[in-house]
């Protein structure tokens, strides 16, 4: 009797639709859809997919509660051995939507659980609460992320000891597992030394912990002197978009002059933004950079006034270094130019 | 990008309807926004109700740069 899987993927890779149909609700299919003949060929009749769930990536992000509750609920009625989400690769709210759900599933249910993503995204942040696949940044990836998955997978229906994360791809969860090196470390060593002073490629055995965090700003008791700047990763442009911004994986930012603007109108401006329904934000750009009511505040004396520039980007599959390198560039530009507080604003 | 400004020592407020993944990338003061694809906005309210609704959360983010935080913020109000 072959094991059971449920599986759940967004509107997407269901070939429901993108971005425009980003805002359904959670559906129950028979069988399996999309990536999930990916896991069954891999499984060869030991394990089959009885469910799919599909869920919009907005509605989950505006809905959580909600869709949480129905999957559970779908889940526990189902019954299965095992339950998989993704692999979601570099798309942001699919990444926190499975790693989401499938915590859910596993603290509700306690049934074993798995989801695969790329290492840049906000879900894998659950990587020590569940356990991760670390795939490529796009669903390129697919071929050599379903039999790693499919092995992890059946591996914990069968119940068998998991081995480390090196061993049976799954990104480090904090918990260590003993097993024994082919070589011994010193050989290890100078190899990665070699690899190193030649340029090639290595992996380190002990990477150092990443905690990029910056100290709060300090408070600002009166802002009514206070030279206000904006950015935003909500990829909103002057119309047209002339410095032609990519509607995902943005290679750099834009800086847009609002002298004179008393808010943004739809007839100078939109997002080039791919990420999101693009519809209200070129309606009304003030709906993602509020600068209508922004020349209010600045008016009625609540800020100083606002920095002549805005900077703006599609934070859309961009890689973290690309949208480091951005910011660094622009707070030097805000820093020049006396801005002393930004807002910035995400969609 | 909001910790590379507050890294050069500019405060910043960063409005996000996800706010787990505005936690997630460092933002110190977060204002919880409306929707995805319109944070500071509402499209089934009235011109004048939008505008409303706007003017109060930006407000809120004007008010936040007031407030001092030892730790990552999520204000609510």
């Amino acid at each position: 009797m072959a094991f059971r899987v449920v599986h759940y993927i967004n509107q997407f890779f269901a070939n429901v639709g993108g971005e425009e149909m980003a805002h359904i609700p959670a559906e129950l299919r028979e069988g399996k859809v999309g990536p999930g003949m990916a896991f069954e060929t891999a499984w060869k009749g030991e394990a089959v997919i009885v469910n799919t769930i599909v869920c919009g990536d907005s509605y989950f992000a505006e809905h959580e509660k909600e869709a949480k509750e129905q999957v559970v609920a779908w889940v526990k009625e189902i019954n299965p051995d095992m339950f998989i989400a993704g692999p979601a690769f570099n798309a942001g709210r699919y990444g926190y939507a499975c790693a989401n759900i499938a915590l859910e599933v596993k603290q509700q249910l306690g049934i074993p659980v798995l989801t695969g993503m790329y290492e840049e995204n906000p879900g894998a942040d659950y990587k020590d609460k569940i356990l991760i696949t670390p795939t490529a940044n796009s669903a390129a990836g697919m071929r050599k992320a379903a039999p790693t998955m499919a092995a992890l997978a059946l591996k914990l229906m069968k119940g068998e000891k998991l081995g480390a994360s090196c061993e049976d791809g799954y990104m480090p969860n904090g918990i260590r597992v003993n097993f024994f090196e082919k070589e011994r470390g010193a050989k290890r060593a100078v190899k990665m030394l070699l690899n190193k002073i030649n340029g090639k490629p290595f992996v380190t055995e002990f990477p150092m912990p990443n905690f990029d965090r910056v100290e709060p700003g300090k408070a600002i008791p009166d802002m009514s002197k206070v030279v206000l700047g904006l950015a935003t990763s909500g990829g909103i442009v002057s119309k047209g978009n002339p410095d032609r911004i990519e509607a995902s994986n943005a290679s750099h930012y834009g800086e847009y002059d609002i002298e004179g603007w008393d808010a943004l109108t739809s007839e100078g401006w939109e997002t080039a933004h791919g990420g999101y329904d693009p519809v209200y934000a070129n309606e009304d750009p003030n709906r993602v950079m509020p600068i209508d009511v922004l020349r209010q505040m600045e008016r009625e004396g609540k800020i100083g006034k606002l920095h002549r520039y805005f900077y703006s980007t599609v934070g859309n599959g961009t890689a973290v270094a690309s949208s480091r390198k951005f910011a660094e560039e622009y707070a030097q530009k805000m820093l020049q130019a006396g801005v002393q507080a930004c807002i910035m604003t995400s969609t | 990008m909001v910790k590379e400004i507050e890294r050069v020592g500019i405060p910043v407020v960063h409005m996000c309807t996800i706010t787990p993944i505005s936690l997630t990338v460092g933002a110190n003061r977060i204002i919880p926004t409306i929707a995805i694809p319109h944070p500071l906005g509402n499209p089934t309210l009235t011109a004048e109700d939008e505008y409303a609704l706007r003017y109060k959360l930006v407000d809120a983010a004007i008010k936040a740069f007031s407030v001092e935080v030892d730790k990552q913020t999520v204000f609510e109000f």
